[in-house]
């Protein structure tokens, strides 16, 4: 497992692009603590955004973890990458001659899209910790340490995002294509789910169904956190609306993304293993 | 003698096509094997199948004794397959360490094998500044970083210039004398011929012949005559039973022999006749010669 995890480090690290694309995108991640810079101070109109509670514990989790997840996109480039330019500098064909079997190709891409997702969970609980014990107004070890499903939901959705990734570029073979694919499959989900509701069954059956599909379940494993906001309920309760919505991680939403990340990688497997170099 | 690839009625269709056609032959150790075919006979295909990269229809191999799996017996090989294939933005240092982890050997031999094939000079350039020539000889040294057991070359020197072509050969001759089995595939029979002890020929996906190369042809070679008169030499030659065919081109005589006979004794034997020559030579077939008899034979 070393082996093969050092393998793909010497391909990535030596990359210009990809490095600096990694570098970036782990920046991305710490300056969320810079949200906590965001001040307003109009003459009577005072805002601080960390104070308005964003980064009280447990919700911080919930709310660093939405966030941060935008960023993935950045090593979703880099993923893509290394996957279509085996095909592209033909290396893959070396590699396998080269004695790596095909099981072994795939299995140390896919041990990779698991570092970046552990080092990512890591990360954000870091900062998320650092800038809790900061502002956070609950200083509780029991209220800290709530609510952390949050951190194993991101670990979840990065890897099954960046496992579609993966599957896409050994797929397709070209990163840009490879990417415009991916944009092409969200669009396709949301037009599913609107002729499903609008012709088929019920809008909520649609909805049911669109649960199931990668790129919705990616997204319903963390829900938006921002009507969870005080200061947006306090408007919201002022207009006569609320919220009901359901914010928590359910199991079946983690197993949903964990059947497909399986399934994205017993599928680049199976066209590795079909396809002539 | 050891065995190092078996190959038993291996065939391999794409579509209709079928690139290779119950072909089979072994590679004992020790040897320098050249596969040979015209442009499209099947021959990277039949490299690619035992190297793990093409999926055979039907058919077997056998790497060694065949008790391991093919991709831990080519941790044992060394092989380049058409054109060299690296990572461009990494150097060549950087380029071998990672076929190093692959094979799982050392990283000890990487300055000793480029020094073999003369990059040491440039081992820290980006391999896509390499040459085509350059390219290719750091593929020569990756393919040895393990010391293998075999060296598969598939057409190390196409596209290369002269000069380019000397390098690689005179490197395969400097392996080759190291006791290294080689098998090389080409179109280019002077190659084959210079380096090659062995040889299988392909043609269409099938095999026309495979063993020693000069066993290719049943063939005795050839004699070059000239004299004052050639017509009667040849009525007289074609009287002869030990001669085939006999022909005239350009106030030269060509008989093919049909039995052994050397210069000597023919020269007598003409004298005796009072035939007097002006030119004698007693020559072999080329393999290029060789090669074409054999596939026009062959042809359906």
């Amino acid at each position: 497992m070393n082996r093969l995890l050092q393998i793909e480090f010497i391909k990535l690290w030596n990359n210009r692009a990809s490095k600096i694309l990694i570098l970036s995108y782990f920046i991305l991640l710490t300056s969320i603590a810079l949200v906590a810079a965001i001040k307003f101070d109009i003459g009577p109109i005072k805002f601080h955004l960390a104070e308005q509670g964003i980064f009280n514990f447990p919700y911080i989790w919930h709310f660093n973890t939405f966030v941060t997840a935008l960023f993935k996109l950045f090593l979703a480039i880099v993923i893509v990458s290394m996957m279509s330019n085996e095909y592209s500098n033909k290396t893959i064909k070396q590699n396998l001659i080269d004695g790596l079997s095909k099981k072994e190709f795939i299995l140390s891409k896919f041990l990779t899209v698991v570092v970046f997702a552990l080092v990512s969970t890591i990360f954000v609980f870091v900062v998320s910790l650092i800038l809790g014990l900061f502002y956070s107004d609950y200083n509780e070890l029991s209220i800290i340490f709530s609510d952390l499903e949050f951190l194993v939901a991101f670990f979840v959705k990065l890897v099954g995002f960046f496992s579609f990734c993966l599957f896409l570029g050994i797929l397709v073979k070209r990163s840009a294509f490879a990417l415009g694919f991916l944009v092409l499959w969200m669009i396709f989900e949301q037009m599913l789910f609107g002729l499903l509701g609008w012709k088929f069954v019920s809008w909520e059956t649609a909805q049911n169904i669109k649960g199931f599909l990668p790129m919705e379940a990616m997204s319903n494993l963390i829900n938006e956190p921002f009507s969870r906001l005080k200061a947006v309920q306090s408007v919201a309760a002022q207009m006569g609306e609320s919220f009901a919505l359901n914010y928590a991680v359910h199991w079946y939403e983690i197993l949903i993304v964990l059947l497909w990340s399986a399934l994205f990688i017993y599928l680049s497997y199976a066209i590795l293993r079909k396809r002539d170099f | 003698m050891k065995t190092i690839l078996s190959v038993h009625s291996l065939t391999k269709k794409f579509g209709h096509l079928t690139a290779v056609n119950n072909l089979s032959f072994t590679i004992e150790k020790g040897n320098v094997y050249g596969i040979l075919g015209p442009n499209g006979s099947g021959k990277s295909t039949t490299l690619g199948i035992v190297l793990n990269v093409v999926n055979k229809t039907s058919g077997e191999f056998k790497w060694f004794d065949g008790s391991k799996s093919t991709h831990q017996a080519l941790k044992k090989v060394g092989a380049i397959i058409e054109r060299p294939n690296f990572y461009p933005y990494m150097s060549a240092v950087q380029n071998l360490r990672l076929v190093c982890k692959i094979k799982g050997v050392s990283e000890g031999k990487i300055e000793e094998k480029l020094q073999v094939v003369g990059l040491i000079e440039r081992k820290h350039s980006k391999f896509r500044t390499y040459s085509l020539g350059m390219k290719q000889r750091l593929a020569i040294a990756s393919a040895l970083l393990n010391d293998p057991e075999i060296l598969i070359l598939d057409e190390p020197t196409n596209g290369l210039d002269p000069q380019g072509i000397h390098q690689i050969r005179e490197i395969i001759k400097k392996i080759a004398a190291d006791g290294t089995t080689i098998l090389l595939a080409s179109h280019l029979l002077d190659e084959v011929e210079k380096v090659c002890s062995h040889v299988v020929i392909l043609r269409k996906g099938e095999k026309l012949y495979s063993g020693r190369v000069d066993g290719m042809l049943a063939s005795h070679g050839f004699f070059e005559l000239k004299s004052d008169d050639l017509s009667v030499l040849k009525s007289y030659l074609e009287k002869n039973a030990s001669f085939g065919e006999v022909k005239i081109e350009n106030g030269m005589l060509t008989a093919f022999l049909k039995e052994e006979m050397n210069a000597l004794e023919l020269n007598q034997t003409l004298f005796s006749q009072g035939i007097v020559l002006s030119h004698l030579v007693k020559r072999k077939e080329s393999l290029e010669e060789q090669f074409l008899a054999l596939t026009k034979n062959s042809q359906p």
